[in-house]
């Protein structure tokens, strides 16, 4: 059969009639991965807290509390806080902004770090997934500066990329910070 | 030609990313590892067989004067398809091909096949068309994301294959180790595309 001539009939029934086809088809799927989609999601927020806190048996999720910025996560083990894991971020990345998670237990000890969402240079400053952020562990900010050697604090920075370095620990910091001043000390009164 | 060639005619003769040196920007941007090579290769088979089917099916109702935008709405449609089921299913990969997706969209690969095969063509043919070229595609970044991933992380598919402490050329990971894995490949391919005349 012979082409359709290019009429202005034509032409805005074949765009009309495709738009509306294809549009049908994007709802239908986009109904089907909804569910899915939500379900995958909260499922990376459980694992990403589970990795930076100790056991925990309530869903932390629920009661996530949101302050500039920082979305707090308390974790309690049969009622008693075990811990708190922070969602908390930096601009000072080399690549600009990273999303970090850090668990913190009931005394603001750093129990584990663990990276969400970064974009800094494959091989250099993404070394930070590896065992480096493990220095962390364990160390509580009142005694362990939060800044790399080379500007007199505690923490080694990764070869050859001290601004990464630098950008971690103004994120780990800033999570320690916003969680005396907001949920240590109102869960404690 | 026979409808097996219509197949084998992208994985070598007329492959996409070696020889039409089509959809250089996936190409270059994703490969840093073997990984994410096959991930995309596979959302954009997906994509450029069903793009191809439908517009082989409707080529006779789409007027000329408006069949890029046509097609354009088809393909799209499909890559957010692609889009929404990665997300739901496989969120890993999703998350390292990231902005990449949707910019499936505007690759060149899936447009010149429509162009130039699809529209002129049958469906079974354009099908297995479709079908050659994505996979042409995903074998390429493969092999590229594969010696990028050896030379700059010393590892393939995420094992490790060097000691731990090896030094790696860290240059392959970042954008110019792209352009030198790049050019070699089309360097190497054509030197054995004349030396057996496939």
């Amino acid at each position: 059969m012979a082409k359709l001539e290019s009429s202005l009939k034509n032409m805005v029934l074949c765009l009309l009639l495709i738009s509306m086809v294809m549009s049908a088809a994007l709802g239908i799927v986009y109904a089907i991965t909804k569910g899915p989609i939500e379900k995958t999601s909260k499922q990376a927020e459980i694992d990403a807290i589970k990795n930076v806190l100790p056991s925990f048996d309530n869903d932390p999720t629920k009661e996530a509390k949101t302050i500039d910025g920082l979305v707090y996560y308390v974790a309690t083990q049969s009622g008693e806080i075990v811990g708190c894991a922070v969602k908390t971020y930096t601009n000072k990345g080399f690549a600009g902004h990273f999303e970090i998670m850090v668990g913190f237990k009931p005394d603001g000890t750093i129990f584990k770090t663990a990276i969400l969402d970064q974009k800094e240079t494959p091989g250099l400053g993404d070394k930070m997934k590896t065992k480096w952020k493990d220095q962390f562990n364990e160390k509580n900010p009142t005694s362990y500066k939060l800044a790399v050697k080379k500007d007199g604090g505690d923490v080694d920075a990764i070869t050859a990329s001290t601004i990464t370095s630098r950008a971690f620990c103004d994120a780990v910091s800033r999570a320690y910070n916003g969680y005396m001043n907001n949920i240590l000390n109102t869960t404690n009164k | 030609m026979s409808s097996l060639k219509f197949f084998t005619n992208g994985l070598l003769k007329e492959n996409p990313t070696f020889v039409l040196v089509l959809g250089t920007c996936p190409t270059l941007a994703v490969t840093t590892a073997a990984f994410n090579g096959i991930g995309m290769g596979l959302a954009t088979t997906f994509v450029l067989v069903f793009s191809n089917m439908f517009i082989a099916l409707l080529k006779n109702y789409i007027p000329d004067k408006v069949r890029i935008a046509a097609f354009i709405v088809i393909i799209a449609t499909f890559v957010t398809i692609v889009d929404l089921l990665m997300k739901a299913f496989v969120p890993d990969i999703y998350k390292t091909l990231g902005i990449f997706i949707p910019l499936i969209v505007v690759n060149c690969i899936i447009l010149g096949r429509a162009e130039a095969f699809a529209q002129k063509n049958e469906v079974k043919s354009s099908i297995l068309d479709g079908l050659g070229m994505g996979i042409g595609f995903t074998l390429a970044i493969t092999l590229m994301g594969s010696i990028r991933e050896i030379l700059g992380s010393g590892s393939i598919f995420n094992i490790p294959i060097l000691a731990e402490n090896t030094k790696t050329i860290l240059l392959f990971i970042l954008p110019p180790g792209a352009f030198f894995t790049f050019g070699y490949m089309i360097a190497i391919f054509n030197r054995f595309k004349a030396k057996y005349k496939f």
